[in-house]
């Protein structure tokens, strides 16, 4: 199989049951921490990057870009799709357009992804110093 | 030690209201019946990251200040603007969203709730074709083919199968709970007996790969006597592993899929072997069990509002119910996510005949999404102000929104240091509303449901009612001594 | 609080046969009392002016999950009608769906000061009342759907009629409610499967019983309980052409009820079940067959449900008639089913005097009012927003005063309508009097609202005063000038507050709401058994079921002594 630096993938973002159970926690918590700083992928997909799960990458949109942790989808095939859970880090990189109806498009962005090995994955208060300088 | 029966839970919109509190010394020490996140809120909720006292942002830094002088501050941010976004309102009780509208009209703001990125295309679907649907009762009595599509309840809302539909003993239905266990045992044993054989299905990842992308043509028991379960969405979540049936639609194509699927309703050919993925054939034998269904029922989420088309997926999917009904009967149901953003829709709906996205600028409520939408007001830089409630878009709005609201001043009510209270420049604390305050919260089905106050909140911690009412009086305040100094010469 | 003195206006007191004569009402501590101070007290110079008790709608959609989801899914249908903020008012919205505030605004400038929300279902009983407790201005209560009620249909079947009042005066206390409402009595059910009952005695699927069985049995439940309303009904086979026959065996069916001699059912919107013929072509009234029944018996009350042609939304409980319309229009449809008690929906609707079939049903309704002789029996509204929006009142008070008025809008109805309507040949023209009783005095005595309807002393002083001078003009002729004064009344006092003032508010002040506490000797035990039947038969719990006090801002609880 061919490494490749780059993928170019469709970027989804969603509830899980993690994010759900951190968020009752506190924003500031470390299951909040764990279970939004992460993105889903495809093992065929992360194979092609060289990555495990574990794994830093770099996920880019036209939006901005965030290092993420990479994790396997377990239940089933998913080529050409990240699935990041909800929360400030997917925000970073979701499409804002709302094609003038309220709604940004959550569910759909194209995007880049590459393995960022020595970049670091920012706790929620680096994240919000870095975009927003809070 | 107290016990407390009948507690309702003030997370999801399932807001199940059969959970058993324990308190001990004004403190909850269990929860039974509940779920995951439904322990994680009533074990938590005391937790460090609680804001404990009113805070207000001097020289960059977040710092402590008097209730009198927070919501004073707020009072003035509202007061002095021109046009204030007054934004969240899901996570709080009925009685507070009513004072809500009233402060929106008063200061002339956008009065908008979490719908917009949530249930917004589906409120706007329903605007175009209405909604044929039903209590979760209803459900639960009578239906015997159950459809989620692009939602996935074992991780949003964990006991909605168990409460309301596959699960769940009705008058006209039996749950398939015995019948899902025996397949999961036979599962368990294919899994042994593969082991036995020394095949270990992880060796063989391109297998496993290809076998759950190839389609598996539709089971039998799909046109079986009794409950069905089907589940659509773009991978297979925790809530597919249980379906009878689970159909994986390519990314951004379920406006097609249902288009087809309306089609052959009709009776009309398809001339491709597939559409979105999904292999026609086998959606023939899908069409078959929807109609031959007695009562069937399709529960969408965010999978269809937030992708591609929006709500014109919705009006498409509510369009494909009203063709069913021509054939039995057929009905569909959003899956409200915040415990009470359905109240925060009727509230606002019955005091100014809108759900969401409600302009006050010219002295009467408007609605055009798009326009009065808090989302578009954000992006294209307009707001001059922010109030966030019982909501969190720090955590939830796209960058870009984010950044023009800490551009302005942003009053946070909050018992929690969220993301969008990091951001606040006026941070007042509030009581946990279901835990520490009691009120009413709408289902998503729209029933409404008393909230219970188990313990008391913290000395000197008010309720968002209460805060909300206090800003308000000192807003009027504020606004007549104004009017006195310009009438004045 | 402070004294009224309403002078020398031309009072029209039915209940106490008062016609038009010229005297004073006193009023202290928000009744009607024989004098007050008049030195102390304020004037109100009623000179030339007419003064009616406050108007009583005893039917119409104003709060609740179905009017608020018919609310929500019509942005278009509030942009056209905005209302803005005062310093005294709230803003909202119309048109054929007001926002709460603006509803209690529009009841009040027409002299209106009761109202009975009719629809209820028991599961959304805490939203209704919501909703009530934002209504202003206006005193209210409503009716739960009781017809569908699995426990009501279970106990008829098994033919235990005390088991089954019980249970009615325990949903009445719990959902605070006020009357018996009934809807396609065994359609709802049906429903459920999507099916319906095409006659009163069909048998209802799953449930061996037939809508008879459920009306009857209701309405003797309704007796055993003195409650002060009849049975309110929505007959089977509403707005289907051919249904005055069903609509004629109902009545018939329920003449064998006891009575004291008080109606024992209210038929409502009763122009939506009086059409002959058999397909929407050859559709004609049956106006003539039905008020002869009424003018023969003295069972039977109804409110017309008349059309006005306008943009409106039509909603009720009855699911099945709601589906009938999606059909026939393709417009968006709300099905709203509701688990073990009822069902509904909502159409938008635009009545047209251009379509035939909305131009005699406007006929039919008139026809109805104007045909049934006794005006006790009639009572005048729109099914508020089912046949038009309730705004629409003095319109409708135009037409039944005036028979001018009539024929100006039937000349400009679709010609086959015009062709087939009784109108022309009917020259009935209310007086004032005979309109108090419509609009106010008979619609509280059919409610059994005893201080309510009428000026007598002890009653309510809830007054409606208009600025129309019945010595100096003939309302018949100047049927305009009428229609306007009824619009915006020059005052509306409630509870003894002046609230609009030339039809305009001028004072915020909450209505009561009103609810049955009806003892029954033997209370309607509250054990296991039936705590785990409720777990079986609702995805709440019982605990969480009730309307607790709470949920009722002002309340006003009507205790009936149950004679069983």
């Amino acid at each position: 199989m061919m490494m490749q630096q780059k993928l170019r993938v469709t970027l989804i973002t969603g509830r899980t049951i993690e994010q759900g159970v951190g968020k009752e926690y506190g924003k500031s918590s470390p299951e909040y921490y764990e279970a939004c700083s992460m993105v889903y992928m495809d093992a065929e997909d992360m194979k092609k990057l060289g990555i495990k799960t574990g794994a830093h990458v770099l996920v880019r949109t036209p939006q901005g870009s965030v290092v993420l942790r990479a994790v396997k989808y377990p239940r089933s095939a998913t080529p050409g799709l990240i699935y990041i859970p909800y929360g400030p880090w997917a925000n970073v990189v979701v499409d804002d357009s709302t094609t003038s109806i309220g709604m940004p498009t959550f569910k759909g962005t194209p995007a880049e992804v590459e393995a960022a090995p020595d970049q670091p994955v920012l706790s929620i208060e680096e994240l919000l110093k870095k975009e927003f300088g809070r | 030690m107290s016990v407390i029966n009948a507690v309702t839970c003030p997370i999801c919109g399932c807001l199940c209201d059969d959970i058993e509190v324990t308190v001990v010394n004004n403190e909850v020490v269990k929860v039974k019946n509940g779920c995951a996140v439904c322990e994680a809120k009533y074990m938590g909720y005391k937790s460090e990251h609680r804001i404990r006292q009113p805070l207000v942002r001097k020289e960059g830094k977040l710092v402590p200040v008097s209730m009198d002088e927070a919501i004073h501050k707020a009072a003035e941010i509202l007061a002095n603007a021109n046009y204030p976004v007054l934004y969240g309102w899901s996570s709080t009780n009925c009685e507070a969203q009513r004072v809500g509208v009233e402060l929106a009209e008063e200061v002339g703001g956008v009065l908008d709730n979490t719908a917009v990125v949530c249930h917004g295309p589906s409120l706007m679907g329903t605007q175009e074709v209405g909604i044929p649907t039903s209590t979760l009762g209803q459900i639960r009595h009578r239906a015997d083919l159950i459809i989620y599509w692009g939602c996935d309840p074992w991780s949003a809302h964990p006991r909605h199968l168990e409460r309301y539909t596959t699960f769940t003993e009705g008058r006209f239905e039996d749950s398939e709970w015995k019948s899902y266990i025996n397949k999961v045992k036979a599962v368990a044993g294919k899994k042994k007996l593969l082991s036995a054989q020394r095949v270990e299905p992880h060796k063989k990842p391109h297998e496993t790969v290809a076998e759950s992308l190839i389609f598996n043509k539709p089971p039998e028991t799909l046109q079986k006597e009794g409950r069905k379960l089907i589940v659509v969405d773009v991978r297979k979540s925790m809530t597919a592993e249980m379906a009878d049936y689970f159909i994986q639609v390519q990314p951004g194509k379920d406006y097609e899929l249902m288009q087809a699927i309306r089609a052959l309703i009709k009776d009309e050919e398809l001339d491709v072997e597939q559409v979105a993925g999904v292999p026609v054939d086998y959606l023939r034998e899908v069409v078959d069990a929807l109609i031959s269904c007695k009562f069937g029922v399709i529960f969408f989420g965010m999978g269809l509002t937030q992708s591609a088309g929006k709500f014109r997926n919705i009006e498409v999917a509510i369009s494909l119910i009203r063709d069913l009904n021509s054939r039995t009967k057929f009905l569909i149901m959003p899956m409200r996510g915040h415990f009470n953003v359905s109240g925060a829709n009727i509230v606002s709906a019955w005091q100014t005949g809108y759900a969401f996205g409600v302009d006050f600028s010219l002295g009467y409520p408007r609605y055009n999404p798009g326009e009065t939408t808090s989302m578009d007001v954000l992006l294209r830089g307009e707001s001059d102000a922010t109030l966030v409630i019982a909501a969190d878009p720090g955590a939830t709005f796209p960058k870009k929104a984010i950044q023009h609201m800490v551009k302005h001043p942003l009053i946070v009510i909050d018992p929690h240091l969220n993301a969008t209270a990091m951001l606040g420049d006026v941070v007042i604390p509030s009581a946990f509303v279901g835990i520490e305050v009691s009120g009413t919260a709408y289902r998503m089905d729209n029933v409404p449901l008393p909230l219970k106050k188990v313990v008391e909140p913290p000395e000197g911690i008010l309720t968002d009612e209460e805060i909300l009412k206090k800003i308000l009086e000192e807003v009027r305040i504020i606004k007549s001594k104004r009017d006195e100094k310009t009438e004045a010469p | 609080m402070t004294e009224i003195l309403i002078k020398n206006g031309f009072v029209f007191d039915p209940l106490n046969k008062i016609n038009g004569e010229k005297m004073d009402i006193a009023i202290k501590n928000g009744k009607i009392v024989e004098s007050v101070n008049e030195q102390k007290a304020k004037k109100i110079d009623a000179a030339g002016l007419t003064v009616m008790p406050g108007g009583v709608d005893i039917h119409t959609h104003i709060a609740g999950g179905e009017v608020n989801t018919g609310r929500m899914i019509r942005p278009e249908d509030h942009v056209k009608d905005v209302v803005s903020k005062t310093s005294i008012t709230r803003s909202g919205t119309g048109y054929s769906i007001p926002s709460t505030f603006v509803t209690g605004y529009r009841y009040a400038k027409m002299g209106y000061t009761t109202v009975m929300n009719p629809s209820m279902a028991p599961l959304g009983a805490k939203h209704t009342h919501e909703e009530l407790n934002d209504i202003p201005l206006l005193d209210k209560a409503t009716f739960p759907l009781l017809g569908d009620w699995w426990f009501v249909l279970e106990h008829l079947q098994r033919g235990d009629l005390e088991g089954c009042a019980r249970h009615v005066a325990w949903m009445l206390e719990t959902t605070k409610g006020y009357a018996i409402k009934i809807v396609n009595p065994g359609g709802l059910e049906s429903w459920g499967f999507g099916r319906n009952v095409h006659s009163i005695d069909d048998t209802v699927p799953n449930f061996d019983i037939t809508p008879r069985d459920i009306m009857c049995g209701l309405a003797k439940v309704n007796k055993m309980l003195n409650l002060p309303h009849s049975i309110h009904l929505h007959t089977n086979n509403l707005g289907i052409p051919g249904n005055y026959v069903t609509t004629l065996e109902t009545m018939k069916a329920l003449e064998n009820v006891p009575t004291d001699g008080r109606p024992t059912c209210h038929i409502t919107h009763l122009q939506f079940s009086s059409f002959a013929g058999d397909n929407w072509g050859n559709m004609k009234s049956a106006a003539e067959e039905i008020s002869k029944y009424i003018n023969n018996h003295n069972h039977i009350t109804f409110d017309m449900g008349q059309i006005v042609f306008t943009d409106t939304t039509t909603m009720t409980a009855d699911g099945p008639f709601e589906f009938t319309l999606y059909q026939l229009s393709g417009h968006k449809w709300v099905n709203t089913d509701v688990e073990t008690e009822t069902s509904g929906g909502i159409i938008p609707m635009h009545y047209k005097r251009t379509s035939a079939v909305n131009a005699l049903q406007w006929s039919i309704g008139l026809e109805l009012a104007l045909l049934v002789e006794d005006p006790w029996k009639v009572f005048m509204t729109t099914d508020h927003p089912n046949a038009g929006p309730f705004f629409a009142y003095p319109k409708i008070m135009a037409w039944l005063i005036s028979k001018k008025a009539r024929m100006a809008t039937l000349a400009k109805c679709h010609k086959k309508a015009q062709k087939r309507s009784l109108l022309p040949s009917v020259k009935r023209e209310l007086s004032l009097y005979e309109l108090a009783i419509v609009t106010r005095a008979g619609q509280a005595k059919a409610l059994g609202l005893k201080n309510k309807g009428h000026l007598g002393v002890g009653a309510d002083a809830d007054i409606a005063i208009y600025d129309i001078n019945p010595e100096k003009i003939d309302v018949a002729k100047k049927y305009k000038t009428a229609r306007k004064a009824f619009g915006n009344a020059a005052y509306t006092i409630k509870d003894g507050k002046i609230v609009v003032k030339d039809g305009e508010v001028v004072q915020h002040t909450d209505g009561k709401t009103m609810w049955l506490d009806v003892k029954t000797a033997e209370q309607l035990k509250v054990d296991e058994e039936m705590k785990l039947k409720f777990k079986k038969y609702w995805t709440v719990e019982y605990e969480n079921y009730p309307v607790y006090d709470h949920y009722v801002k002002v309340p006003e609880i009507i205790s009936v002594k149950a004679s069983v």
